[in-house]
């Protein structure tokens, strides 16, 4: 369907690039679709409370959006069949100035008919999630 | 307050069985800021052989969530929520989720370690079709911070 196959990939190939504009918004919609209601999402007082700058990102957003590249270059989301990140570094969103977050997509490894996606998300020139590592089926 | 030890291989209830609807696949594709069509449009979800829409591969963690809720509401388990961090998350599938699925998430409590006062709980929640065969274990490990 989208005339991706192991022969045509090499280790180290980028396959996937793309940027994600987090704002505030995005927070208070991840929330609600995903359930996950903790303050410091949203509430920069709560935020604060605990130590931190303020409202981060939830990591399961940036997990979230990370994969969404591969699934654009597979075409199809149940190609996936294994995801894993550590989530190593927060993601403030500034209430006006948001928060830009870049995903570059690279083979890692083939084997077979599965490929492992290397991940590099970033946010503010630095790493926010580690080992973030995506098999997908290429068959 | 430590982590209590004894956590480790406790299986939790099953959760009651999530029926997975299709608008909830599109509120958290458009969340995940997903564009795939097959989380979207019914037609192309059939036209690439599913049953109905594909949920996100991260989909999963609202079952997990329900699980992970039953361990730090556990009285013995001597988790402060507000002292927890996420530290790593994995899905592992056996197949994906799709819209009509009826799920059941069940949280097994894999490991405690700790680390420089802080106490790493890995939480296994294996889920289940209504026909009772895998489709995707969610794997979480929460770092606790340690303190006063």
């Amino acid at each position: 369907m989208t005339g991706i196959t192991a022969a045509s990939l090499e280790i180290g190939q980028v396959v996937a690039e793309a940027e994600f504009a987090l704002s505030r918004d995005s927070l208070v919609r991840y929330a609600g679709a995903s359930g996950d209601f903790n303050a410091i999402h949203y509430r920069d007082d709560v935020a604060r409370l605990v130590g931190l700058p303020g409202v981060l990102a939830h990591g399961m957003l940036t997990m979230g959006l990370a994969v969404q590249p591969v699934i654009d270059w597979i075409g199809d989301p149940g190609r996936v069949l294994d995801y894993r990140v550590r989530f190593t570094r927060p993601v403030p969103v500034d209430a006006a100035e948001g928060a830009l977050v870049t995903v570059t997509a690279k083979v890692g490894a083939l084997e077979g008919d599965f490929a492992r996606i290397d991940l590099t998300v970033t946010f503010n020139s630095a790493t926010v999630l580690g080992k973030a590592q995506a098999r997908v089926s290429v068959a | 307050m430590i982590v209590n030890p004894e956590l480790v291989g406790r299986v939790f209830a099953p959760t009651e069985p999530y029926l997975v609807g299709r608008e909830k696949i599109r509120e958290f594709a458009r969340a995940v800021l997903a564009t795939s069509p097959l989380c979207f449009d019914v037609a192309a979800a059939h036209a690439a052989g599913y049953s109905d829409l594909v949920a996100p591969p991260t989909f999963p963690v609202v079952l997990q969530d329900l699980t992970l809720h039953q361990l730090l509401s556990e009285p013995d388990a001597g988790i402060d929520f507000s002292r927890v961090v996420h530290g790593d998350q994995r899905f592992s599938f056996t197949r994906p989720i799709v819209a009509g699925d009826e799920l059941t998430a069940t949280l097994t409590v894999a490991s405690i370690k700790s680390l420089g006062g802080h106490s790493m709980v890995t939480a296994e929640s294996s889920i289940l079709g209504a026909d009772g065969t895998h489709v995707v274990t969610a794997t979480s490990t929460l770092v606790v911070r340690g303190g006063e």
